[in-house]
């Protein structure tokens, strides 16, 4: 499963000396994830010491203001900030399963950084974590978050941002291979990562459908950069009625803009060139500044299972102010682009007056009120 | 011994001219990659090179049309990503290379590529590397055609102090069981640490110690002596134990 997707997309495309590392990935995660004891840990991590479940709020002001039924996934009220640690706990205890000692990560808006470095601290493990010196500069509350962590921070050059941070992340690991995991952050990577992110972020939507109650939402919305909450989220909704819409921001839009292609280790779609040199993606959210997606999304997009749609930095950031103002939730940058589709659709034949649309708010936005204040 | 250095195309307005200066120098073939914008298997200076390439303005098609004819086998190297649109292919075969050599293209990944290069005529040298077990080095030695790239440490491409006993090691693995040419690169820039390989495998590759004097601005001449050295010492060597030596088949084809 996941080895391949439809039209080829996913696969592991590495640098020979990275193969063996991937496939052990592999095959101790297809041991572990039907493992009961596994299990057992997993869920007992995330509720005594992620916050699970998090809660399902009804947005009651917005509601009233647009004219339909908003529900909030809080992935902002999980510990450190975001779904991402649904992620890295799932991926610490493989780690350590596997007898590694050291955790790797990159980063973009350091909301991945700071769950790995929180993990590598609950496990004792060594940290690194990779983030482009451009991300470094905008996401400065992370950066110390990360280090107060005991994480080591390698800033990287090129542009400096997601994009520079996988590469020199895969890099790294060809030299520590024995010892270290790469905790790869998003769906995203050869496999199996694309599947087992998925797997440990699908807890986001098997929660938001239970605390659904009977009456499912009629749309479901998550911000997509790499696509890890969007895949967590729609995980649980596939079987069911739900139309499922996924926003990435407009300068990194590779379901957009992009075409098929091969970058760090998995076929998908990037943004790139008539010759195929991958374009930088542009947003005014590090996490979603990506110029790929995860290799699901544009199977679920070639499909129409799921639709791909985008949203500008403005539009993300009247969305980070209407929610402060109606609701009292700052919402991070890139959870931000979902409530902006809400905002613009609500009303239209897209989401009609009446109907339920449900928002995985994947992180919180305290990270980004250095970048919120200046752009507003 | 074989001599592959290696150069990046577009890095310099005279690219071209240091494929014959590494003929004249010695190389038995030549490694001639394109700039790729993530450059994942490469290590600093690598990463710098393709980089100031494609900031040059460094476009594939327009190199594969620059690449002289040459009286050595050429190979292709580039990312695939490069390697995916159905007409690279057919620029490479029309280019007069031999082959294409794709860092980021595992065996289990490469059949169709494999199949398209077959049809084209053109090789598939693949890579092997240190932590590559033994059944899967065997499987990948029968599809590898050309030569096969073993990759001389845990690492990324770059120059190193001395070549990794897990680089000698992995040769002599590879040789075992490869019908064709054995060739070590990764992080062999010296004449002594070519000399240390050539007990053991078929060829050295040389890349970005040759890459390293272009980005600090040698000319042609000066790289090309990089090379020069190396194929002294490599012939120096071969003929104080020329008698001795097992003979092998060593042309990449």
């Amino acid at each position: 499963m996941f080895r391949t997707l439809g039209a080829d997309y996913g696969g592991a495309y590495l640098p020979e000396a990275l193969v063996p590392a991937a496939e052990a990935v592999a095959a101790a995660f297809i041991e572990a994830w039907p493992d009961p004891a596994f299990r057992a840990e997993y869920a007992d991590l995330l509720a005594t010491y992620a916050g699970r479940p998090t809660p399902l709020t009804t947005c009651r002001r917005l509601s009233a203001e647009l004219g339909v039924r908003v529900l909030l996934k809080r992935e902002d009220l999980a510990h450190t900030g975001s779904h991402k640690i649904n992620n890295v706990l799932g991926q610490a205890l493989l780690a350590r399963r596997m007898g590694r000692t050291r955790l790797i990560a990159e980063t973009g808006a350091g909301q991945h950084g700071v769950a790995t470095a929180t993990a590598a601290a609950l496990f004792g493990m060594g940290c690194t974590v990779y983030m482009g010196h451009t991300d470094i500069a905008r996401q400065a509350p992370n950066v110390f978050r990360m280090e107060l962590l005991g994480a080591e921070l390698v800033p990287v050059g090129g542009r400096g941002t997601l994009k520079d941070a996988v590469n020199a992340a895969l890099r790294a690991w060809v030299s520590e291979v024995d010892t270290t995991h790469y905790c790869v952050g998003s769906v995203i990577g050869p496999y199996p990562y694309p599947w087992m992110v998925r797997e440990f972020q699908r807890v986001v939507g098997d929660e938001a459908r239970a605390q659904c109650g009977p009456t499912l939402p009629d749309v479901v919305v998550a911000c997509v950069g790499g696509g890890s909450n969007a895949a967590g989220t729609f995980a649980a909704f596939l079987d069911t009625p739900a139309r499922l819409v996924g926003v990435e921001a407009a300068g990194g839009a590779a379901l957009t803009n992009g075409r098929p292609g091969i970058l760090h280790g998995f076929r998908s779609r990037f943004l790139q060139d008539d010759d195929g040199q991958i374009r930088e993606a542009e947003s005014i959210s590090a996490g979603l500044d990506y110029p790929g997606v995860g290799p699901e999304h544009a199977m679920l997009a070639d499909t129409g299972r799921a639709r791909y749609t985008t949203a500008t930095d403005a539009a993300a950031l009247d969305a980070v102010h209407r929610l402060c103002r109606t609701e009292g939730i700052l919402p991070a940058l890139e959870s931000a682009h979902a409530l902006a589709w809400v905002l613009a659709a609500a009303g239209t034949d897209e989401l009609p007056a009446g109907s339920t649309v449900l928002v995985t708010l994947s992180g919180r936005g305290d990270k980004d009120i250095d970048q919120i204040r200046e752009a507003s | 011994m074989i001599l592959m250095p290696y150069l990046l195309a577009g890095l310099t307005p005279d690219w071209t001219d240091l494929i014959g200066a590494f003929v004249d120098a010695g190389a038995d073939a030549v490694e001639v990659g394109l700039p790729f914008s993530d450059p994942v298997a490469d290590g600093p200076t690598m990463q710098e090179a393709n980089a100031a390439a494609l900031a040059r303005g460094a476009r594939p098609a327009a190199l594969l049309r620059e690449l002289p004819a040459a009286p050595v086998p050429i190979y292709v190297s580039t990312y695939a990503n490069l390697v995916q649109p159905p007409d690279f292919l057919d620029r490479v075969a029309a280019s007069g290379a031999r082959g294409v050599v794709v860092p980021d293209l595992p065996v289990d990944a490469s059949a169709t590529h494999r199949a398209a290069s077959r049809e084209r005529g053109l090789h598939t040298p693949l890579l092997v590397a240190p932590s590559t077990p033994d059944d899967r080095l065997r499987r990948i030695a029968a599809a590898s055609t050309g030569f096969l790239y073993a990759v001389s440490a845990m690492r990324t491409t770059g120059e190193r102090a001395s070549v990794a006993a897990a680089g000698i090691a992995l040769a002599r693995r590879a040789r075992a069981v490869s019908k064709v040419p054995v060739l070590v690169g990764f992080g062999v820039s010296t004449p002594d640490q070519a000399l240390a390989l050539s007990r053991h495998a078929d060829g050295v590759i040389i890349g970005s110690a040759l890459m390293r004097r272009v980005l600090d601005g040698a000319g042609v001449a000066e790289v090309a002596g990089l090379v020069a050295d190396v194929r002294r010492a490599l012939d120096k060597a071969s003929t104080d134990k020329a008698s001795t030596d097992r003979v092998r088949e060593t042309d990449p084809a």
